[in-house]
């Protein structure tokens, strides 16, 4: 054996204990105290598990329900969605369903209605809380990154759709009954305000904006909130694309005639 | 009720001057037939093409030498590799690996930040010391503001191995002399002398060699993408010609648990 110390992961999340025969296999799991595989198993819902690995600790009645609420709302944008789209060119290639998932979580990371607009957003309300007045002043005067990133800078108000008309209805919906379950100051204070920040961005608020209200209510970070929006929405690229890869590419828009090339 | 979405004018209406692939065989890459005009490329003046709209074939060797010396070591502990040889060792495929790999190495310690924040930093700085600012007032304004200056420091080590060899090879093929390498081994020389003691990294030797040679940092952000493929593949390839799973493998006791270990019980 070597004298280097040994290296190892630290963590706050993950306890185990190992086999009594193996030291590579655990024996028992705990997550924020809770025992994965004698309790959280048995008395814990699939939210309520997805709660305590960002939080490592148990639920209120009310924030389970709402992050319910938020994975049921967002579990699936549609087959016309740009992150769906993307696992479903996977699909109609026969490519892997490995790489659908990659394509889905790549294209729904971006700045128009995908992670990293959730990012933001939260950054909004870090800032604004729910001052109108704030609000206004930074949909007016944006921050400007003040070198180059790998991401871009956004074009349009984080949480808002630039390329929509009016609100939606089910972004209605969604915020209308998160607000109601959730108890939360923010999606409250969003539902109330949405038509005079709709003005303030000139645009309708988007599901990313709600997304962004209902993890702010639930304490989550700006980066948490990033990586939940990536895993809640992946339910729908992964059926939207096992589909499309069962027709074949023959049923799948190829935009034959929509592609110009310009002399 | 009227419609007046802004996204009606784009429906089957995809208007590109970059490119594409008609039923009758030809392809066009910016204007230029694939067949007839870019069928002598290498590889590499095709991508610059592609990616930048340059023809080069000096830039495009430049970054060549750039992808050998400095971007494709073959360790499978530096992170990005080290997802190829994870994918390796649980039997996934290879394009799955390097997607993987490609995607890590848009990394703040490594990679693709560093080259596309170390070119922004050249031509930033070169901009201020036009308008009349000394270097140590744009190094201090950029650490004040940042913490850190891209192109510069290294994590495990201080110093760089492939800088050496990476300014023999650009000066073999007539780089190496321009005002923005010049620059990025100034500011070298007065971080190395600070309380900072940060060292040149190969990200700024690469930025102003490139910066040296027209190419912005998005256009080397673009270009480098793919730099890292070589050093992620022979990972993968090792992992997967071992005994599945045998990648450094973790013993429970090697989690350094910090938390509370209070067994706590689900409230129903």
């Amino acid at each position: 054996m070597s004298d280097n110390p040994i290296e190892k992961i630290t963590t706050k999340i993950w306890r185990e204990t190992p086999e009594l025969d193996n030291p590579f296999a655990a024996a028992s799991c705990y997550c924020g105290g809770y025992d994965i595989y004698g309790d959280i198993l048995k008395n814990a819902s699939y939210i309520d598990y997805l709660y305590l690995l960002f939080k490592q600790q148990q639920p209120t009645p009310e924030q389970s329900a709402l992050l319910q609420g938020l994975a049921i709302a967002l579990a699936n944008p549609g087959p016309r969605d740009h992150s769906v789209r993307a696992a479903m060119s996977a699909g109609v290639g026969g490519s892997t369903h490995a790489s659908a998932i990659i394509a889905a979580t790549a294209v729904g990371a971006g700045n128009l209605g995908g992670a990293r607009e959730v990012f933001h957003a939260l950054e909004y309300w870090q800032q604004c809380q729910t001052s109108l007045k704030a609000w206004q002043q930074l949909i007016k005067q944006p921050p400007q990154p003040a070198r180059e990133d790998v991401w871009l800078p956004m074009e349009h108000t984080p949480g808002f759709d630039p390329n929509g008309v009016s609100c939606p209805t089910p972004v209605k919906q969604t915020l209308t009954y998160l607000a109601d379950i959730g108890q939360g100051t923010h999606l409250h204070w969003l539902n109330n305000q949405r038509t005079e920040l709709e003005a303030f961005a000139g645009c309708p608020l988007a599901f990313s904006g709600v997304a962004a209200a209902a993890l702010y209510d639930l304490d989550f970070l700006p980066e948490q909130a990033e990586m939940l929006f990536l895993l809640l929405r992946l339910p729908g690229a992964a059926v939207h694309s096992l589909e499309q890869e069962r027709l074949g590419w023959r049923k799948y828009p190829f935009f034959a005639n929509g592609f110009k090339l310009n002399p | 009720m009227p419609v007046h979405s802004k996204l009606e004018k784009f429906e089957d209406n995809w208007c590109t001057s970059m490119g594409g692939w008609s039923p009758e065989g030809k392809v066009v890459l910016r204007g230029k037939d694939v067949f007839k005009d870019l069928s002598d490329s290498s590889w590499m003046e095709y991508l610059l093409f592609a990616s930048t709209g340059k023809e080069s074939s000096k830039i495009a060797r430049l970054m060549e030498g750039m992808w050998v010396i400095c971007t494709s070591f073959p360790d499978p502990r530096i992170w990005n590799n080290r997802v190829s040889a994870l994918a390796g060792t649980a039997r996934s495929t290879g394009a799955l690996a390097a997607a993987a790999s490609v995607a890590v190495t848009e990394a703040t310690l490594y990679g693709l930040k560093p080259i596309k924040g170390a070119t922004d930093f050249l031509y930033r700085a070169d901009k201020r010391l036009a308008e009349g600012e000394t270097l140590e007032q744009i190094i201090k304004t950029e650490l004040k503001q940042f913490r850190s200056v891209y192109g510069y420091g290294r994590p495990l080590v201080s110093g760089d191995e492939r800088v050496e060899p990476m300014m023999d090879f650009a000066r073999s093929i007539g780089c190496g002399e321009g005002k923005y390498i010049k620059l990025a081994f100034a500011v070298a020389e007065y971080l190395s002398a600070s309380r900072f003691k940060y060292e040149i990294n190969i990200a700024a030797v690469c930025a102003g060699l490139l910066a040296d040679e027209g190419l912005k940092p998005m256009e080397f952000y673009h270009m480098a993408t793919l730099a890292f493929t070589a050093g992620a593949m022979p990972c993968f390839i090792d992992a997967l010609d071992q005994q599945e799973g045998c990648f450094f493998p973790l013993r429970t006791s090697r989690l350094n648990f910090t938390g509370d270990e209070t067994v706590k019980h689900w409230r129903v």
